[in-house]
């Protein structure tokens, strides 16, 4: 049965979002791209969460290495390691990355960030060129790593039927404690020690008051005193522009101007000029929560230094960009930021 | 006496808020304890992330939305109604575009579904690690969808019958993509636009998602708007270098679709010990499978050495929370409390040691062992393992 709605699809619809590619290279478009062009696309828009060399920067996924490691302990998962094929790593690219900009890469730039993974991985080498040609040639070391879903046959026959009601075991003992590993969120745990110390022994109700709520901590006001923006000379419209474009690398993460949010890192809005670590809603790292705490204020000279190399200047800083190499450049993106300084 | 009897109380003598104070409500201030929460650090950013519902604080079987886990791959977005549209191509006789007012004009069906990410339970395969229900098994809800049968979508565009598989989409920047098998799409998938009676949140995917009744979360598609027949599987990220489980042989399988029957104590946990003096004790929690309706559910008080059968709050519904009961006495004894889930299968929810023997510890997803809470004699309870 027909219900006659909906309207048929454009061609040029379908071409706007059917991009899916398969293992057997349906859907690949035409194009190329070399491990030299894809070293610098890595370094500029891939580099900031997967690290230059692809091999992960903080949480963020690993693309190289592992080869080698699946049958071990915590075994190292990545394109070279662990991925069946390349048209899963060329589809992934061209559809979902960069993470915060995705679909801005062109074919050609695709084609050199995958050849670039490839080579990262010691697959290919440093004068490789990609291209829908010879991609489907490249087999990855995992490739028959995969068996389709067994369970019916290793697993439901084994743990079907009545099961034991009494006298299951001999003896039971406790083998593992949850406590002893200790990683369940902060503020949990530490509501929990409040309640504990209320709930055994009443009289000790104002001692439990005194037990830091981990979630308390965080929340506090950073830097209670409001430092005051610095006196600023008019600013160059010609390198606010400029530093708009550079800012194009800080935008996977950040947001600046009206309606900006905290994404991976915090928005940006009236920033300079004040305390460091101040936006609201933002999960700062310790080490820049204490260089906060310490009185750090972003001025001209502390951004400065911190844009050159950020994990030199705050170590342990969740900002995982490498810096900008050019003093234009950070002149140029902190007068950016300066027109944003409230 | 209790004052809270023997004196008249503000709220018995003054007033409380009129009817247009909240037109759209929110839990009381005292709830605020029942929330999400997340556990930083197993994920590099909260916006590509998962957190947990407070299954330790709720009963019956229904999830409200609010606090229903969520998990984003590129954050939750906004998408208007409007702006919805939905197509079906590839391998059809015409490829059709949606608007949202077209889905609310097929026949429409409401069902009772939970929704379990792959990966729950996934910290605790190499070790007890999380410290409460919430976080050991709240990577799961269960509501009731309304939404049109995507076989009826698929029919609307005449699809090719020897096609074998359809790939489905969503509209964020994650593009996050499944294939899906077409005897499963043709079988009980819905199109879904409502949750509970109340529109979709934006973070489960508002206005549009997939509902794919007892197979892994990360399948129901949110922001839905792409549906392609195909004569192959994409093999994506999504179901090449995520969600397939990697055997201790360092093989993986793939294509590990369906949620096996599992089950859980809310309470007595960790997070909900056990407040109230010596006497009567309920011990409740919650059990699903995902090849069909729970049949039973067993507690052990001791480990698992002697079990008896708890009392299930309505017979088991195919692919749906049940809701279980044991009315029992606790007179300060520690216990090694466990449940085990049966389907009408015959299959029975397998322990830690049975799953680490043809599994190992690196599978990551599709962990349904047997959950240990010790309860100590102060009520406390924590997350153990036993022999």
């Amino acid at each position: 049965e027909k219900f006659g709605l909906g309207r048929p699809a454009a061609p040029d619809e379908i071409a706007a979002w059917d991009h899916d590619v398969n293992p057997e290279g349906v859907g690949l478009p035409v194009g190329s791209g070399s491990v030299e062009d894809g070293e610098a696309l890595f370094g500029d828009y891939c580099a900031i969460c997967h690290g230059d060399f692809a091999e992960g920067v903080d949480n963020w996924p690993k693309l190289a290495g592992g080869q080698g490691t699946l049958d071990h302990k915590d075994p190292l998962k990545t394109v070279g390691s662990y991925w069946p094929h390349v048209t899963t790593t060329w589809d992934y690219v061209n559809r979902s990355m960069p993470f915060g900009n995705a679909q801005t890469l062109t074919v050609d730039e695709v084609y050199a960030v995958v050849a670039y993974i490839l080579y990262s991985n010691d697959l290919v080498e440093d004068d490789f060129v990609l291209s829908n040609e010879n991609l489907l040639d490249i087999e990855l070391p995992n490739k028959d790593g995969f068996i389709i879903d067994d369970r019916a046959e290793s697993e439901y026959s084994k743990w079907s039927g009545e099961p034991c009601m009494t006298d299951c075991k001999d003896k039971v003992e406790i083998t593992m404690r949850a406590m002893v590993l200790d990683v369940t969120p902060e503020e949990t745990k530490a509501r929990k020690v409040q309640e504990l110390v209320k709930s055994t022994n009443p009289r000790n109700a104002a001692a439990a008051e005194a037990v830091p709520a981990a979630a308390e901590a965080t929340t506090e006001a950073p830097a209670a005193e409001e430092a005051k923006p610095e006196e600023t000379a008019a600013l160059d419209p010609a390198l606010v522009a400029k530093g708009e474009t550079v800012f194009k690398k800080c935008a996977a993460c950040h947001q600046v101007g009206e309606g900006a949010k905290n994404k991976v890192g915090p928005m940006l809005n009236a920033v300079f000029g004040h305390p460091a670590g101040a936006v609201e809603g933002f999960g700062y790292s310790k080490q820049l929560k204490a260089a906060a705490e310490g009185g750090l204020v972003w001025d001209d000279a502390t951004l400065a230094e911190f844009l050159a190399k950020p994990r030199d200047y705050i170590k342990g800083t969740k900002m995982s960009f490498n810096g900008l190499k050019k003093d234009e450049e950070i002149a140029a993106v902190i007068a950016y930021l300066k027109s944003f300084a409230q | 006496g209790d004052p809270l009897i023997t004196e008249v109380q503000q709220w018995a003598r003054g007033l409380g808020e009129g009817v247009d104070a909240t037109p759209y409500g929110l839990p009381i201030r005292f709830e605020t304890d029942v929330v999400r929460r997340n556990v930083p650090w197993l994920t590099a950013d909260p916006i590509s992330s998962i957190n947990f519902t407070p299954i330790h604080a709720l009963d019956g079987t229904i999830t409200p939305q609010g606090c229903a886990f969520e998990r984003h791959h590129s954050g939750a977005i906004e998408l208007s109604k409007d702006d919805y549209r939905l197509m079906i191509n590839g391998l059809v006789d015409t490829p059709l575009v949606f608007t949202y007012a077209d889905l609310e004009r097929f026949p429409r069906q409401t069902h009772v579904y939970f929704c379990e990410c792959a990966a729950n339970t996934g910290m605790e395969w190499a070790g007890a690690q999380l410290n409460g229900a919430q976080f050991t098994h709240g990577m799961i809800h269960n509501m009731e969808y309304t939404g049109i049968p995507l076989r009826t979508l698929l029919e609307e565009a005449g699809f090719d019958t020897s096609a074998k598989w359809v790939y489905v989409e969503g509209a964020d920047a994650s593009s996050n993509g499944r294939s899906i098998p077409m005897e499963k799409a043709l079988d009980d998938v819905l199109v879904a636009f409502k949750a509970n009676g109340e529109a979709l949140r934006k973070e489960h995917g508002y206005p549009v998602r997939l509902v794919v009744p007892g197979w892994e979360g990360n399948m129901w598609v949110k922001w839905l708007r792409r549906i392609e027949v195909a004569d192959a599987p994409v093999e994506s990220r999504e179901e090449t270098s995520k969600y397939t489980d990697t055997l201790a042989n360092g093989v993986s399988r793939k294509w590990t679709w369906v949620m096996d029957a599992k089950s859980i104590i809310t309470s007595p946990s960790p997070q909900a010990p056990i407040r109230h003096g010596h006497g009567p004790l309920v011990i409740t929690g919650l059990a699903w499978s995902g090849r069909g309706a729970i049949s039973r559910v067993d507690i052990s008080k001791d480990g698992g050495k002697t079990w008896e059968t708890a009392r299930l709050a309505k017979p088991g519904e195919k692919m749906a929370l049940t809701r279980f009961y044991l009315d029992t006495t606790w007179n300060g004894e520690e216990m090694l409390l466990q449940a085990r889930a049966m389907d009408e299968t015959g299959y029975v929810q397998p322990t830690k040691a049975q799953l680490r023997e043809v599994r190992g510890e690196n599978s990551i997803y599709h962990n349904n062992c047997i959950q240990t809470w010790w309860v100590q004699s102060n009520g406390e309870a924590e997350n153990v393992e036993v022999s």
